[in-house]
């Protein structure tokens, strides 16, 4: 269900939101979501409150809320299975528009769409406002390992890279007649996801040899 | 798929995150055996990979299509520590920059899919390749089934997650039933592509490959005579 991936979802702007120190946008996000998940479920006036929290920080972002709307699509998978719930669940069973549901599995299931949702929301809102790099610069200031930031740091630097090389294979499959529509198909995939480690991982070789011959001795200068 | 926020309750959320803390520390120690002072780049442009390889759909039947895990691929070609690390550092970017995964449950999607498939898949590739004969052919296969095996088990693992800490009732062996039954089905074709691309690896660059590297050692070069037509 990754298919949400790979565009970028930084909302360019220089609102308060945008300037605030990324480390701190980090820890009141971690600390929002502690909160809203620590809720008892049933609680609704609160879960009111969360969201119009939410819908203020967006609003003094400026940006659109639409823009954050399109891409909370990564959640719909879920939503499946909060709908769901009410059906499968034990206990005493209730009424809702003529359909006998499990009393538990629904207020559970609504608790699930509204945590998950804020979660989202939430989620977005930080990635529409902090650069990539701001927030690798707000990981390390948290006193997250330097080597696990710069495991990151590579990473993303080179995401668009190796998400562009997969993408290139893909139109040069396509070029020459290949669909993939069923299984029979999955060890051209298979060669080409190997393709693609052989070429990531030597690009990381060279990129090695790179920093080595410009004086890299395991640590990133500032 | 990533579990969102509100998924399992706070207490377990906070536990699963020690314990992926944990994990990912051992790891960044141990990781420096695997790869040395090439930790960063290397593990960088794995885990780039990774990410990448999630996004590489493969239809199934009628319509629908699955993608890589790719715990146990990683496990295999880079090694089990510098796994971990390349698929936690996935998780946190996909968490803090897509949006996809919830914060509080970062713990427990790097815990489930990174930790334990990685995991699963190497001790069982390392257990396969013990009894089995010690040949480059038998690598993919080793590496195959250890894909094949983490899945059910990463799935396995979320059910006792949530029995810990669920937020709905679900009778747990229906949830155990309907949980494992699916991830066994999407197992197999974790284990028929990671046995797959393992081979296509090992066709061309078997130096590549972590796991084939006791294979490649214990390899004597031989000096074959030429045939007289």
């Amino acid at each position: 269900m990754g298919a949400g991936h790979g565009h970028k979802l930084h909302f360019h702007g220089h609102s308060a939101v945008h300037r605030a120190p990324a480390h701190l946008k980090i820890l009141a996000l971690l600390a929002f979501m502690i909160v809203v998940v620590a809720t008892p479920r049933g609680w609704y006036p609160l879960f009111g409150a969360y969201v119009v929290a939410i819908a203020a920080v967006i609003a003094v972002s400026r940006v659109p809320p639409g823009y954050i709307l399109k891409r909370s699509v990564v959640e719909v998978p879920f939503l499946f299975f909060a709908v769901l719930l009410p059906f499968v669940a034990t206990g005493p069973q209730t009424e809702v528009l003529g359909v006998t549901v499990s009393q538990h599995g629904l207020t559970a299931g609504v608790a699930l769409l509204v945590k998950g949702t804020l979660g989202v929301l939430a989620s977005l809102t930080l990635a529409a406002t902090t650069e990539p790099q701001d927030v690798l610069a707000g990981l390390e200031r948290l006193r997250l390992p330097a080597q696990l930031v710069q495991i990151m740091s590579f990473m993303v630097r080179y995401l668009d890279v190796v998400t562009g090389e997969m993408q290139r294979m893909r139109i040069a499959r396509e070029s020459r007649g290949f669909s993939a529509r069923n299984p029979r198909h999955w060890p051209v995939l298979a060669r080409s996801a190997g393709a693609l480690f052989i070429r990531s991982y030597e690009r990381g070789e060279r990129v090695h040899l790179a920093m080595l011959s410009r004086g890299y001795t395991g640590k990133m200068p500032r | 798929m990533h579990v969102p926020d509100g998924f399992l309750d706070a207490p377990t959320s906070v536990a699963t995150g020690a314990a992926a803390v944990a994990c990912v520390g051992v790891s960044l120690v141990r990781a420096r055996r695997e790869l040395d002072d090439r930790t960063a780049p290397m593990a960088g442009l794995v885990a780039a990979f990774i990410f990448a390889v999630q996004m590489l759909n493969f239809p199934v039947a009628s319509g629908t299509s699955g993608h890589l895990l790719g715990g146990a691929l990683a496990a295999v070609l880079v090694g089990p520590w510098t796994a971990v690390l390349c698929t936690s550092v996935v998780f946190v970017v996909q968490c803090l920059l897509f949006a996809d995964g919830g914060i509080t449950a970062l713990g427990t999607n790097i815990m489930l899919m990174g930790v334990t498939t990685v995991v699963v898949g190497w001790l069982v590739f390392r257990l396969l390749q013990a009894v089995l004969p010690k040949r480059l052919g038998v690598v993919p296969v080793a590496a195959g089934v250890g894909a094949f095996v983490s899945v059910p088990v990463a799935a396995t693992m979320f059910v006792v997650m949530y029995a810990v800490g669920g937020t709905a009732d679900i009778p747990l062996d229906h949830l155990a039933t309907a949980m494992v039954g699916v991830h066994t089905l999407i197992g197999v074709g974790e284990g028929v592509i990671t046995f797959l691309a393992v081979g296509a690896i090992i066709a061309v660059r078997p130096d590549l490959v972590h796991g084939a590297r006791r294979v490649l050692a214990s390899r004597e070069l031989e000096i074959r005579p030429k045939a007289v037509a």
